[in-house]
């Protein structure tokens, strides 16, 4: 029988971070994931981390502030607070464990300025931030004596009287179905970006946690505030980095115009995501862009300083579009990027259901409200992994396995799955309905909303899960399977989209990451309150749950 | 634009499992790269392609194949550029590890490997109340390093690996030298003295023949035969001199810096070890060949002409490192 005490789902920065924490405390610990650790999607995060350290007169506050402003006062503010106070801890613990981050002359670490805050304190491995800290947790993992169980996919849970007690898992290598028994299961499995099309995501973003929890009974929070980064590469629509901006690159318009003076003066090119994102779709509605991109200009930051800071994103724009930035700007616009909603969760990483946590993207504590600071989810990964495995460990100590039938849980999943690899041939496929509702999503989720195009997404959706019930899977054998892994993943984003749907349409303001041309103000009146959803008979329903505000009294945002 | 995509494929589960090439013929944007087109078979033409990929931004490492003989990702390589005569790119699973499923190859030796390394910081002092403070240069070589994304691309091609599976490989060498060059591995002074002695062994930073594979292959400039060559550097400058290689590397500069060329004839015991009668005799029948074939190298090595200009460089080259 494979037990733990301590099950860990996703094996990214959350993840690892979790497990050994679990570890640390004491716990018999494993991790699974899907693809191995250091393919997880924690790589993408290119700009940095930040901290507000002490020694060189920052000071949590300020970052806290930064964000909550950020957030656009929807992110609790008490979450904030743990999270920014613990942020110094965490990065100095990450520069012990071996990051090599980028210092100053004097041999300290170094820091870039990044959008949404008021000075300069994420720091920074060259362009490839998430991938040098993800690389240095699996690192610390390996030492920690966790159990991995590398590209096993978890296809549900096992839930016993109500209560999960573990998962079961397809070993992708050699298509063979288990029961992994656990104590406490903690969720550290990402995004959902897939939902979307086009999206900066991994293809291996697919939501499966937050659908997985979902069903099960966990509740959603804040599905609606999606974030497009400002900076997405034309055509594949893969992320250029904030950083390119932290290093003092420009937006232009056709004409060659820094647009952004007249949206944030103060701020420019550095104001908060959503803030630009908005200006940029708004010039480019306006017909000011260029084949529906504006362009980032990056020629007066110098061949040298790009070379040291931002060589990654230049090979991807040499690679991908063909245009060198140290000598033409290149083609952005903005695209879904980050999911600030997810399974929500109290500052320990607890779920409303017992003895299951969530943390890192997947989760909602909320600290990024209705729209994430740039450099916040990585430091939000490592805060809350380390959060939830030190509890998860705790609440391991004082419970008992859950008794159930093995033999019958891994007959049962079997069979769930020979039945859809038996589907018969009928023209459809798999991948068409995913661009159905990549596309619908993109076309009515995106930086502007409406009622009408979201009802319309909602209907398309409906009859994408019909479509999906019938959809054959080509590939029948059991040996790496990625047909079947496919069509599985897409059933969790299929589960993951009507929540954001339901959530938009239910909220009659904007804020954040939500601008509704019909409801085009902030309501602090009316909707100064987290929208929360959790599975119904019929359908997602909603309740709200109010926001944490401690210290920063909510006041129309400027930058 | 028309391309057809040849893949080489296998199928563990069909009844003869044997290796095929399958052709896909399908139409791509100009600007697609070998991994939309491979998405774009799976996802359109034939679900029972399995490939591993994810990020299609060079970070994830998931889709080192050989793509038209070489290793490299495929999400980096443009369609357009990798056309072989009759529009055709040929796209077969990374080299010497076992194939799984099509282009899936297994990546438990790549991984073992790794593992030998002891892969993770192992500082000697006490730690800091906050960072190491360190130079911002030392911080940038490493980050050269430190970008290696796991891909297995160098693996895959390297040429030693190939006849000598023990070998450590490019890849966790690359790696080990990630914490050798680390100023906060190792004792007060920086130097990972027991990594190198352990890397120093066979099958270690001395069995690179340095062929160049990897270097080519690497599709993040990690350059990890530069980085195996930096560590022999080290290790000799460490005190571990009693390799074949060390002895090798010094008879080799020895010989040159005092005659102006190479005496191949003493190459051979020096580096082996004057001693070493067994390592010495199993080089016999390569003398004998060599006798017989009129291959011999003179017995009395005879300076150059102008041998003071070669000790010049040398001296020349000393004072720079120093």
């Amino acid at each position: 029988m494979l037990e733990h005490d301590v099950l860990v789902i996703g094996a990214g920065l959350a993840g690892m971070r979790a497990a050994i924490a679990a570890r640390a405390n004491g716990a018999s610990t494993a991790i699974i994931s899907k693809v191995h650790p250091v393919r997880s999607h924690s790589n993408a995060a290119q700009g940095g981390i930040n901290a507000a350290l002490t020694d060189r007169g920052d000071d949590w506050e300020d970052h806290a502030y930064d964000t909550v402003k950020g957030s656009d006062f929807l992110g609790d503010q008490d979450a904030i607070e743990v999270m920014c106070r613990s942020a110094g801890r965490a990065l100095i613990d990450m520069e012990h464990f071996g990051v090599t981050f980028n210092r100053d002359d004097e041999g300290y670490l170094g820091t870039r300025a990044f959008g949404g805050q008021r000075r300069a304190r994420t720091f920074f491995v060259g362009d490839f931030t998430g991938q040098a800290l993800l690389h240095v947790m699996f690192e610390q993992l390996i030492k920690s004596g966790v159990r991995r169980y590398e590209e096993w996919f978890v296809t549900s849970l096992i839930i016993e009287d109500g209560q999960v007690c573990g998962v079961m898992a397809l070993e992708i290598r050699t298509g063979q179905v288990y029961a992994i028994r656990a104590k406490t299961v903690i969720f550290c499995t990402g995004g959902l970006g897939r939902v979307f099309e086009p999206s900066t995501n991994a293809l291996i973003v697919t939501g499966d946690g937050m659908a997985l929890a979902y069903n099960a009974g966990a509740q959603l929070m804040d599905m609606e505030m999606v974030q497009y980064h400002p900076t997405t590469l034309a055509g594949s629509g893969v992320l250029i980095s904030e950083a390119a901006r932290g290093e003092g690159a420009y937006l232009l318009d056709k004409n060659g115009e820094r647009f952004m003076q007249r949206y944030a003066p103060n701020m420019m090119e550095l104001a908060s995501r959503d803030v630009v994102s908005r200006a940029e779709q708004t010039e480019i509605n306006a017909g000011n862009g260029i084949n529906g991109c504006v362009m980032l200009d990056c020629r007066h930051l110098g061949e040298s300083l790009i070379m040291e800071k931002l060589s990654q994103i230049r090979e991807i724009g040499i690679d991908l579009a063909g245009a060198d930035m140290i000598r033409e700007p290149i083609p952005i616009r903005p695209g879904m990027h980050y999911m600030m909603g997810g399974i929500k969760t109290d500052v320990d990483g607890l779920t409303n259901l017992p003895r299951v946590y969530a943390a890192g993207e997947c989760a909602c504590v909320s600290v990024h409200g209705g729209n994430r600071l740039g450099a916040n989810s990585l430091l939000d990964t490592i805060v809350f992994g380390e959060r939830s495995g030190n509890h998860a460990a705790e609440a391991a100590r004082s419970v008992d396995y859950v008794e159930f039938n093995v033999e019958q849980a891994v007959r049962k999943e079997e069979r769930r799955i020979q039945e859809l690899l038996d589907r018969p041939v009928n023209g459809d496929r798999i991948a068409s309905i995913r661009l159905g509702m990549g596309e619908s999503m993109n076309r009515n989720l995106a930086v502007f909303r409406n009622q009408e195009g979201m009802e319309e997404s909602l209907g398309d959706l409906e009859q994408l899960q019909e479509r999906y019930k019938t959809a054959p899977v080509e590939n029948k054998g059991k040996i790496f399977n990625t047909d079947l892994v496919f069509a599985l993943e897409l059933g969790f984003m299929l589960d993951c989209a009507p929540p954001i749907v339901v959530s938009a349409i239910d909220r009659k303001d904007s804020r954040g990451a939500q601008a509704r041309t019909d409801y085009p103000d902030r309501d602090d009146e009316n909707w100064m309150k987290h929208l929360v959803v959790s599975k119904g008979e019929t359908g997602p329903e909603i309740s709200y749950s109010p926001v944490s505000i401690t210290r920063w009294t909510p006041e129309e945002r400027k930058y | 634009m028309n391309v057809t995509i040849r893949v080489r494929r296998q199928d563990p589960e069909s009844e003869s499992a044997a290796p095929f090439w399958q052709d896909y013929p399908l139409e791509i944007e100009d600007n697609a790269t070998v991994l939309d087109a491979l998405i774009k078979i799976r996802e359109d033409i034939d679900g029972t392609l399995s490939l591993r990929c994810s990020c299609r931004s060079s970070i994830c490492g998931s889709c080192a194949m050989r793509i038209n003989g070489q290793a490299g990702l495929a999400c980096k390589t443009q369609a357009a550029a990798s056309l072989k005569a009759g529009d055709i790119i040929e796209v077969e699973p990374a080299g010497n590890m076992p194939v799984i499923k099509d282009l899936v190859v297994n990546f438990d030796l790549f991984w073992n490997k790794i593992m030998e390394v002891e892969p993770y910081l192992q500082p000697q002092g006490p730690e800091p109340e906050q960072e190491y403070v360190v130079s911002n240069e030392s911080m940038l070589h490493l980050s050269g390093v430190t970008a290696c994304i796991m891909c297995g691309a160098c693996v895959s091609d390297c040429t030693v690996m190939e006849v000598d599976p023990s070998f450590l490989g490019p890849a966790a060498l690359a790696k080990a030298y990630r914490f050798t060059a680390d100023p906060r591995d190792g004792d007060d002074a920086g130097v990972s003295k027991e990594r190198l002695e352990q890397l120093n062994g066979p099958s270690g930073m001395w069995d690179c023949t340095r062929c160049l594979e990897c270097v080519q292959a690497c599709p993040k400039g990690v350059a990890p035969m530069e980085r195996i060559m930096a560590m022999r550097d080290q290790a000799i400058a460490a005190g571990l001199r009693n390799t074949n290689g060390a002895r090798h590397t010094e008879a080799f500069a020895e010989s040159v810096e005092q005659t102006g060329s190479l005496d191949e004839l003493t190459l051979v015991p020096k580096s082996l070890g004057m001693t070493n009668v067994s390592g010495l005799l199993s080089y016999a029948p390569v003398a004998i060949q060599a006798l017989t074939h009129g291959k011999m190298p003179p017995l009395i090595h005879k300076k150059i002409e102008g041998v003071e200009n070669v000790r010049r460089l040398f001296e020349k080259v000393d004072e720079t490192e120093r």
